[in-house]
């Protein structure tokens, strides 16, 4: 009795929970896109696509599937697939504000997860990983499964305590394929909202595409207060020029900001929204930069009237977002915000920017602008570089990133396959053009040498140096290593890549807060909001390899052959020799020529005794016997026929 | 008992004898019909290889020359003759000249977007370093602590990122131009260069990045381009400060350009980079006037070494030249030999024996006419020579020391560049073609790797690889080996047979003793040809010395070289003995010298293979003039002891073939054929010997470790008194 009572209460808290749960837990979609004018006469467009839902759910209404399972199956606690092309120019788009730091990525496809499985299995899971998302994305991340081309970085690239793994794919061409099953996640797809502006065409031929999906699951270990749910984050974010700015031929002397709109970015407007998500929101961005100047020319930014001074908006914002307190004594970033839904459907209008006013600015710098580079010529050895150079630009920035006693610190995170054999200990610090010792200057440094066909060589390195140094240089010299034929990659010829460097300011954070009086539920200003530490990334290198002759084979085969058949010939030749015969004749006649003393001969004077008679009775052959000159004779005769014949036919008939 | 042995071979017909040592020994034993037929078949294989040359082709699909329509249009022209104005506008009498120019063409980079820097270099050419061959590029960047401003050079670079290219490749174009001292044609290359900049600053193809290096020339073309190459390659991270803060910097770096930058950026002195070097193209307009009708254009290919780059790279320039723009074409012959008369009998001779053979069957057409064959033999000469030299013929020379692939185009206008109605025309010719050539390179997905290296170019469109040409040096130096052998075993067979008709008559222990030890004779040999090749390294070394003394002329120079190469060889006679000093029996004496013959050939041979690996071209003319010399080498008295007529023969033979094999009197002769021989004088030689030492080519050292010991050594033959 007794048992069947704590039975039903039991079910009864069940029941109730899972009401709870229904009633507070729903699945959320947003859709958000960010637009921001570029000091060299681009646009910086983000889009902010975020879907959010319990972790533990029977049915999906709006959530992927795929995704759901791809979490539920490999047991992801975090993800990130980064599909990019065109590098991002950290020195003109600014590399200290929440869009460059999180969202720019190397050139190809990187990808990085943590799994919430024992260690022993992350590798299998990391395999199986790589097999499903190339499947759902039409793209060779497949290739990753290979140990020597992920790494398991331990503190270098994410502060995360295990079950990481890393690994990039700088050559892998990105296009359409890549993107129609990303935006297939969307519950949209492309048919409405944001999405739906989306021009092929128009992205591709920007200057900077990242296409990104970030997943965040937590409900593996149930923590206290922590929401179990799955959070997607898919962001793309490009650099594209306006049509009007693409035909236009450059005229001299100081110019005028191209004008865009939506429209002329990207070919399209958006004409419906997605009823599906919870909010659908266009956001156009004045960077820190950009409002200085503005503040400096006395043009009044608080108002969301869509006319000012230096420019005018197509469309009147919805209203205005700052910063809540500028920590730099620059300008502050002003967001318009206009809400689709605000707009009647049908009536959604082309937003845009009309500049009045001949504006130059410069985008917020990183502490320091990083270089990759590699040093050396010939097909033997070389060694990477990679130069921090401080930019001055920075303004105050460096601020952020002192620790005590005025140093900077800066994470160093590298990987590299394992036919470039970096040896770690060349290690070379030079700063400001002084040579220093590495101890001095390098805090941490966690190497994992790779193994050649079997692991990559991975190194991740704090570094400390005072803050005014303005050139920091560190080399490492490597061999290049002799790969088997078949495992040349195809266009061998090109060269091998090393993957970008992930270069991190652990002290600097790109964050931006805003007024508490303009609190938005916007996801993607959240994620402004969060602190995360400065991330760049270095250039992807190219590192010329000896390559052989891919048509070797063949000539191996037929040396090979050659040498076979002169081996078994020879061989052949010395089983069927009687030898103890020939030893007899030769003896024989040796006796007849050297009396006596044929065993003090040596042996090369008595093969040159044995050879030279030979000559002699060439040339004396004439004299001597008659009739075997009438035998060459005929036989000369006999060769000179044929020959003529054979002439005489092919002059003829040939 | 020659006769003994010939009954007893007839009698035994089945004597073991593989039939590869048969062939050996016949060949051996016919050495001097041998020699001569292969000597004369390897000089007629290389008059042939005109006639064996192939139409080049272009090896890499993925070149795709001239598949895509020319975006360089008159607008590029317009915007190209605006900055030649403007060059030319500047005042050269200014101080400042040499800054303007690099403070124009960096402001115009500006203009069009891409990323601008300035590479400042201390010019300074290299001095004689003989352990430096091989091991280091010629130029070499030496801080001095008290050089003036003046000589520093300032290279602008532009450099366009690809839009949507990962920047791991880079293709680049290098105009040369002088600061201190322009003219028009350098201007006209610049203008051309920044049209083509800024039209590919604008385009959307670009998949590897574009670098524009507008070279300073002032301190020579090559210099300024080895000097960015190697900031480019190997920077020096130590002592970057105090480079960079120069106390002239004030001066030589130009205030105002920030003002005119359209961005905040200030233009840095950072040293730019874009990835791993694909190709490169220096492009020159020259104010040529040629007879032709046409708009002319020249490529040199050849690097240091006689290295050359991929073939393909000459094809797409070629193959754009001719077949889309119009040009006509030329690579660099020897203008003295299209008169030469030997040379159009044998022209006419090959016409003759070609059209017999097609008379015989259609379907043999290996002749080509006679003014052709002139004609591709005056181009392979001079690619023969220019590769030989090791030198390279222009600044792209300095890109082969990376292994990149570069050539220089030299274009020259059918009518005077100051024809301002004609420039429009000449300068959209020319933007179209390097359009088209980068966008070539630009297509390409690997490195280039199809085509040959190893070649010569009998005319812009024909070549002969390397299949070809090795035939007739290999030719030209299997008499030698043979030759070595014969003479070797000729002794042998000779020792041999005194020594058994010694044992016939007085067979002793003593004897046999002495026969072991003249088979090791030839160490005697060996060891006077070793000498003389260590005398050979120690005049290789002797400049070194030489270049310390103040106040020398070439001719000074080189009298002290002579002299102090021939005090060397004394000196190392005096210490490890003469080569006649060795007191042997008379008997043998006849001998002694075809050992050493035997030994010196062998070596030459050796030497000869190995420079053929190096270079073959340098391997070939080396051939022609010592393979005669080593084969025909005998001593003047052995030869007075043969009948009248042959022996002057020989001795005329001997005495002329080397005279002529001596290097110096080679290089004058050579000289004064092509210049006339009142400018030659014997300094020439120093100048020459100098050139090849300061461009590390290995011309030198073989002419000094190879050649001249052979020399020595004939000579020695020739005065042996036996």
């Amino acid at each position: 009795m007794f048992v069947i009572l704590i039975f039903f209460t039991v079910l009864a808290q069940c029941f109730n929970g899972k009401e709870v749960e229904v009633v507070e837990e729903e699945e959320v979609f947003t859709e958000e896109l960010l637009l921001r004018p570029l000091p060299d006469r681009k646009v910086l467009t983000h889009f902010h696509f975020e879907h959010k839902a319990p972790f533990h759910h029977q049915h999906y209404r709006l959530f992927p599937k795929a995704i759901h399972q791809l979490v539920q199956k490999f047991r992801i606690r975090e993800m990130e697939l980064s599909f990019t092309q065109g590098r991002w120019n950290y020195e003109r788009w600014g590399g200290f504000d929440p869009v460059s730091s999180r969202n720019v990525k190397p050139p190809g496809v990187e990808l990085w997860a943590v799994f919430d499985v024992p260690p022993n299995q992350v590798d299998e899971t990391w395999k199986n990983l790589t097999h499903t998302l190339s499947g759902l994305f039409c793209a060779s991340i497949n290739f990753l499964e290979s140990t020597t081309a992920y790494s398991a970085p331990v503190w270098g690239f994410q502060k995360i305590s295990g079950g990481l793994r890393y690994g990039a794919l700088p050559r892998e061409a990105v296009c359409t394929e890549n993107i129609t099953p990303w935006l297939k996640l969307l519950p949209c797809r492309d048919k409405a909202g944001l999405a739906s502006i989306l021009e092929r065409p128009s992205i591709y031929n920007g200057f900077y595409h990242s296409q990104r999906l970030r997943l965040i699951s937590r409900g593996f270990e149930s923590q206290e207060g922590v929401k179990p749910e799955i959070v997607l984050q898919q962001t793309l974010t490009a650099v594209l020029q306006s049509d009007s700015q693409r035909t236009m031929t450059t005229n001299y002397g100081k110019k005028l900001q191209t004008s865009w709109s939506i429209r002329s970015i990207f070919g399209r407007k958006p004409n419906d929204i997605c009823v599906l998500a919870k909010s659908s929101t266009i956001f156009l961005e004045l960077d820190r930069g950009l409002v200085y100047e503005l503040n400096k020319l006395g043009v009044e930014l608080d108002t969301t009237s869509a006319d000012n001074a230096a420019f005018e908006l197509t469309v009147i914002p919805t209203r205005v977002i700052k910063e809540e307190k500028s920590s730099l004594n620059e300008g502050s970033p002003v967001v318009y915000e206009f809400s689709m839904d605000k707009f009647s459907p049908g009536k959604l209008q082309d937003i845009g920017l009309t500049w009045k006013h001949p504006i130059v600015w410069a985008c917020l710098q990183a502490p320091y602008h990083t270089n990759r580079f590699l040093m050396g010529s010939g097909n033997e050895r070389g060694s990477i570089a990679i130069s921090l150079r401080s930019t001055h630009s920075g303004m105050g920035s460096r601020i952020d990133n002192v620790v005590d006693g005025s140093k900077v610190e800066v994470v160093v995170f590298q990987v590299v396959p394992w036919y470039v054999k970096v040896y770690y200990h060349t290690l070379q610090v030079f700063i400001d053009g002084q040579p220093k010792m590495v101890a001095d200057v390098v805090e941490k440094l966690h190497v994992s040498p790779s193994e050649d066909k079997v692991s990559t060589g991975a190194m991740e390195m704090i570094l400390k140096f005072p803050s005014d140094a303005n050139l920091v240089v560190l080399t490492m010299e490597f061999d290049k290593g002799f790969l088997h034929i078949d495992e040349y990659p195809p266009d061998a010829n090109q060269g091998f890549d090393i993957p970008s460097a992930v270069i991190s300011f652990p002290n600097s954070q790109a964050s931006i807060t805003y007024l508490k009086e303009n609190f938005t539920s916007s996801p993607m200003l959240q994620k402004f909001k969060e602190k995360s530490v400065l991330l760049s990334y270095t250039e992807v290198l190219l590192v010329p390899l000896a390559t052989p002759d891919f048509s070797m084979p063949y000539n191996v085969i037929t040396i090979t052959c050659t040498v076979f058949a002169l081996y078994f010939g020879s061989l052949l030749n010395a089983l069927r020799r009687r030898v103890g015969e020939e030893e007899r004749i030769f003896e024989s006649k040796g006796k007849f020529i050297y009396v006596g003393d044929s065993t003090k001969i040596r042996l090369v004077p008595l093969l040159l005794q044995k050879l030279f008679p030979k000559l002699r009775t060439h040339q004396q052959q004439p004299q001597s016997s008659s009739p075997s000159s009438l035998l060459r004779s005929k036989l000369i005769f006999k060769v000179i026929l044929v020959a003529g014949l054979a002439i005489g036919w092919h002059f003829y008939f040939g | 008992m020659a006769e003994s042995e010939v009954n007893e071979a007839s009698k035994n017909p089945k004597k073991p004898q593989k039939p590869l040592i048969r062939v050996v020994i016949y060949i051996i034993s016919h050495s001097s019909l041998f020699s001569l037929i292969c000597c004369i078949a390897g000089i007629v294989a290389f008059l042939l290889l005109p006639i064996l040359a192939k139409n080049t082709y272009i090896s890499e699909n993925a070149l795709m020359p001239g598949s895509a329509n020319p975006m360089f249009s008159g607008h590029e022209t317009i915007e190209a003759n605006q900055l030649v104005k403007e060059i030319m506008s500047i005042n050269p009498k200014i101080v400042a000249a040499g800054i303007e120019i690099p403070r124009l063409l960096a402001q115009h980079m500006e203009r069009t977007g891409a990323e601008v820097y300035c590479h400042k270099f201390h010019a300074q050419m290299n001095q004689f370093h003989p352990l430096q061959f091989f091991s280091a590029s010629p130029y070499t960047l030496k801080m001095q602590e008290n050089s003036s401003c003046g000589s520093h050079g300032i290279n602008s670079v532009g450099i366009i990122r690809a839009p949507r290219g990962d920047g791991k490749e880079a293709i680049v174009l290098v105009t040369p131009y002088n600061s201190s001292k322009i003219d028009l044609s350098e201007a006209l290359s610049l203008g051309l260069a920044y049209s083509i900049f800024s039209l590919l600053s604008r385009v959307n193809w670009l998949a590897k990045d574009f670098v524009w290096l507008a070279a300073d020339s002032r301190y020579g073309e090559y210099n300024s381009v080895a000097a960015w190459l190697k900031d480019y390659h190997t920077p020096v991270f130590v002592g970057l400060k105090e480079f960079d803060t120069d106390t002239c910097a004030e001066s030589s770096y130009p205030h105002d350009w920030k003002e005119h930058s359209t961005t905040a950026r200030s233009i840095p002195d950072v040293f730019g980079r874009a990835g791993t070097i694909a190709a490169a193209l220096v492009f020159k307009v020259v104010d040529r006037q040629e007879t032709t009708d046409k708009d002319t254009l020249n490529i040199y290919s050849e690097a240091s070494n006689g290295q050359m780059p991929n073939l393909d790279l000459i094809n797409i320039v070629h193959y754009l030249a001719v077949h889309k723009q119009g040009l006509h074409v030329k690579v660099e012959k020897f203008y003295l030999l299209l008169n030469s008369a030997w040379l159009r009998i044998v022209g006419e001779i090959f016409e003759l024996i070609g059209k017999v053979a097609k008379n015989l069957n259609p379907q043999w057409k290996f002749g080509i006419p006679a003014a052709d064959y002139i004609e591709g033999t005056a181009t392979l000469a001079s690619s023969v020579y220019y590769q030989a030299l090791g030198i390279p013929t222009g600044s792209h020379g300095a890109f082969r020391d990376y292994q990149v692939d570069a050539i220089t185009l030299e274009i020259s206008p059918r009518v005077s560049l100051n024809n301002e109605a004609r420039r429009p025309e000449f300068l959209l010719r020319g933007g179209r073609l390097i359009e088209g050539v980068i966008r070539s390179v630009n297509n390409l997905l690997e490195k280039f790797h199809q085509s040959f290296f190893l070649y010569l170019m009998t005319s812009s469109g024909k070549f002969v690889s390397v299949g070809v040409y090795m035939i007739g040096f290999a030719l030209l130096v299997s008499p030698l080996p043979v030759a070595a052998a014969a003479l070797y075993s000729g002794l042998r067979t000779s020792d041999s047979s005194l020594n058994t008709n010694k044992h016939k008559a007085n067979p002793s222990s003593t004897e046999a003793y002495g026969t072991v030890l003249k088979s090791w004779r030839w160490l005697h040999a060996a060891k006077v040809v070793f000498v003389v090749h260590l005398w050979g390294v120690l005049v290789s070394l002797v400049p070194c010395l030489i270049i310390q003394l103040p106040e020398r002329t070439p001719t000074s120079s080189m009298l002290a070289w002579v002299s102090l190469s021939i005090l060397s060889l004394v000196t190392l006679y005096g210490i490890l003995g003469s080569p006649y000093s060795y007191i042997i029996s008379p008997q043998y004496q006849r001998r002694e010298w075809e050992i050493l013959k035997a030994v010196m050939i062998a070596v030459a041979s050796i030497g000869l293979g190995l420079m053929s690996i190096i270079n073959y071209a340098t391997a070939q003319i080396g051939a022609v003039l010592m393979v005669p010399m080593c084969l025909l080498a005998v001593p003047l008295r052995h030869i007075s002891r043969s009948g009248m007529s042959r022996a002057v023969l020989l001795t005329i033979f001997n005495l002329v073939v080397a005279f002529l094999s001596f290097p110096p009197v080679t290089m004058l002769l050579i000289k004064g054929f092509s210049e006339g021989f009142d400018s030659v004088s014997v300094g020439d030689f120093w100048i020459w010997a100098q050139s090849l030492w300061t461009w590390n080519s290995a011309t030198y050292l073989y002419l000094i470790l190879i050649h001249l010991p052979c020399w020595a050594l004939c000579i020695h033959i020739l005065l042996h008194p036996c």
